[in-house]
């Protein structure tokens, strides 16, 4: 420990009676008390989109339907535009959430172009972390 | 967390964890002030008045928020339809038992094999004693509620770098965080660091309060003796006749607390929204939609898929197909419309509402929060850790057990929820089938009680994003969100005006939906005496 009586007194007294810098979501929430890492752990393509994406695209990336839907990213022509595909992912859209802050820019370039080389999906052209790192906000 | 194990505790952190540990009080006053710990703003239940004769309200969703809606509209003398998507009313307020079936997307239904009387709230499970909004309804509806101990002294605290893994009991860590830190304060006040802030007078006070709250000893010293035992809990209790002595505890340093974290949870029970007493329903929250679902009977149209909300001069229509099997679309008209559809579905259906309700709309991204129920043969954590009700937490994956908190020392089973995730945990759990998450948290589970696989029978699981009806748990306001979107996604927008937790300040809560739809109606109301 650094903490001796080297802390100013008005810091430490603030300390004893002040307010606390608790974010908001975790007020709101209460289960994310113990500290928990806020990244998605998972790296390359695949391993990112079984670890997460499926979730909702399902495994084959074909999508569901309930009372709304999750699209397929199966053999989606939407896809043809990579930038498309980095702000959705970047920012989220309707149901899906925002996952840039999860994610690292070479994550995100991983996890696009696994989708968009697989699932009848053949796009060519790759996208790089430096393509992402521009689309964010 | 890896990366700050050598590091020196910094003074923000050092700040942040004290504000967090000791503050809570002065933080209440504090975030009350800036409007941030808000009573719910409930002020009863709308007296409406009497409406026009004859003016009719359509309901999209059978939830909390809709059906309040539904009860004061109706009692006001409006004629009012509800469409749910589902088979049965509460929406998000649901309590799965055994013998209830559930279909994730995606996933092989699950035949929920709990016990007679067992039960597990995939939602809401808990109600602060300031929501008095969905505590009216309770009380109106007469659904018996119980107080919850959410926060137990005795419950766990684990992480999987402090203590070599072994879980601490949370009145060990609070004592301790407690103690450390008082006897740091003391020490600096002692040494006069604190001139500049405490008079001569007041510092003898502060020295006597920090020796009362942290139980230091008559040297303001954090060490073992009867008067931190008497905080922590000894080693040994007294006992009657010839029983041995008491046996005083040895607290533990507080480098591993710190850099375990561990202080953050023991400041997480003090917070507002968990501050005791809370409140469940007897039997499962679900008791509650069922309630309302009772008092409106066949005013709600179930297994109706809405695909379309469409409105003119004169009326709002919806029009909706047969959750189960489709087949045509029919309609359903009304002069105003309620629609009550979360977001992260409403998204989805075409509704010709102003270009800025869209735009909040569309914008709105929804929770993966996850939970996993498990039914046991026997209540170990009564009978063998003396756990009664409550919370553990743990660094793993699985972040919360939660102890059942009613029929204690019942002899028979009982159901924990193991595993009580959000964010990117959830996310990645929502990527697992229900089997797969049963095992997990199972796995971490038995970190902290061995019994677990010993005694585990069945479970369900539940997350959120794969609720086909929900497609996430709450809404995710972000602050720019709600300066741009918020407003709009209140407004009355010609003949449809929405409600639920996401139009409230109080997301996630049901005191939100509650609320939500309270202000809503009253300004529907307004307008149509206006009209």
């Amino acid at each position: 420990m650094n903490v001796r009586s080297t802390l100013s007194s008005a810091l430490m007294l603030s300390a004893l009676i002040a307010v606390s810098v608790l974010p908001a979501a975790a007020q709101e929430f209460g289960a994310g008390a113990m500290d928990r890492g806020t990244r998605i752990p998972y790296q390359g393509g695949e391993a990112i989109f079984k670890g997460v994406c499926q979730g909702c695209h399902m495994p084959d990336a074909k999508g569901i339907v309930g009372a709304g839907a999750y699209p397929a990213l199966a053999h989606n022509p939407r896809l043809e535009t990579a930038g498309y595909a980095i702000a959705v992912v970047v920012n989220g859209q309707k149901a899906m959430p925002a996952l840039g802050s999860m994610m690292t820019d070479q994550q995100i370039a991983d996890v696009v172009n696994y989708i968009r080389s697989n699932f009848n999906n053949s796009y060519k052209d790759k996208v790089a972390p430096a393509d992402v790192k521009s689309a964010r906000p | 967390m890896g990366k700050q194990r050598n590091q020196p505790v910094s003074r923000r952190s050092l700040l942040t964890m004290i504000g967090t540990v000791a503050g809570s009080t002065a933080m209440y006053n504090a975030m009350t002030q800036l409007g941030l710990a808000q009573e719910s703003g409930y002020a009863g239940a709308p007296r409406l008045g009497a409406t026009r004769p004859g003016t009719s309200v359509l309901i999209l969703g059978a939830g909390i928020a809709g059906m309040v809606a539904a009860l004061e509209l109706r009692d006001a003398g409006y004629q009012v339809q509800l469409l749910e998507y589902n088979d049965r009313p509460g929406g998000r307020n649901w309590t799965l038992y055994g013998g209830d079936t559930y279909t994730e997307l995606g996933s092989a239904p699950q035949h929920i094999q709990f016990s007679e009387g067992q039960y597990f709230n995939p939602g809401p499970w808990r109600i602060p004693y300031h929501h008095y909004g969905i505590l009216h309804y309770a009380n109106r509806l007469k659904v018996p509620l119980e107080p919850m101990n959410l926060l137990n002294f005795n419950a766990y605290l684990h992480h999987t770098d402090a203590f070599d893994g072994k879980p601490r009991r949370y009145r060990e860590v609070q004592a301790d965080f407690h103690g450390h830190v008082a006897e740091l304060l003391s020490k600096c006040t002692r040494q006069n660091a604190l001139d500049q802030a405490v008079s001569r007078e007041d510092r003898e006070m502060l020295l006597e309060a920090l020796r009362g709250w942290g139980a230091l000893d008559a040297d303001y010293r954090y060490v073992k003796g009867a008067i931190s035992s008497e905080r922590r809990g000894p080693l040994l209790d007294g006992g009657g006749g010839l029983a041995p002595r008491p046996v005083c505890s040895e607290p533990d340093p507080l480098e591993p607390l710190l850099r375990a974290k561990l202080w953050r949870t023991i400041g997480w029970g003090q917070d507002y929204e968990y501050q005791t007493p809370l409140f469940q329903a007897k039997g499962g929250m679900g008791q509650i939609g069922k309630a309302f679902g009772a008092a409106l009977g066949n005013l709600i149209h179930y297994n109706a898929k809405v695909i379309d909300i469409r409105q003119d001069a004169a009326s709002v229509t919806a029009s909706y197909v047969d959750s189960r099997k489709g087949g045509a679309p029919r309609t359903m008209r009304a002069d105003w419309c309620v629609c009550t559809i979360p977001a992260s579905i409403l998204s989805q259906i075409p509704m010709n509402v102003s270009g800025k309700m869209r735009a909040a709309i569309d914008q709105l991204p929804y929770t993966a929060n996850l939970k996993t129920g498990l039914q046991f043969r026997r209540r170990f954590w009564e009978q063998d850790d003396r756990i009664y009700g409550g919370v553990s937490y743990t660094n793993q994956p699985n972040a919360m057990i939660i102890y059942p908190m009613s029929d204690y020392f019942s002899e028979g089973r009982g159901i924990l929820v193991g595993a009580y995730v959000r964010g990117e945990t959830a996310l990645a759990g929502s990527a697992r089938t229900p089997d797969e998450r049963i095992e997990h948290a199972l796995a971490y589970g038995a970190k902290i009680h061995p019994q677990y696989r010993q005694e585990f029978e069945c479970g369900a699981s539940v997350a959120w994003h794969r609720v086909p009806w929900a497609l996430g748990c709450s809404a995710q306001w972000s602050e720019e969100g709600r300066q741009t979107h918020y407003d709009n996604l209140c407004a009355l927008d010609g003949r449809i005006i929405l409600a639920g937790e996401h139009v409230s300040r109080l997301g996630t809560w049901q005191e939100g939906a509650v609320t939500s739809a309270t202000d809503a109606i009253i300004r529907l109301h307004q307008r149509v005496m206006s009209a």
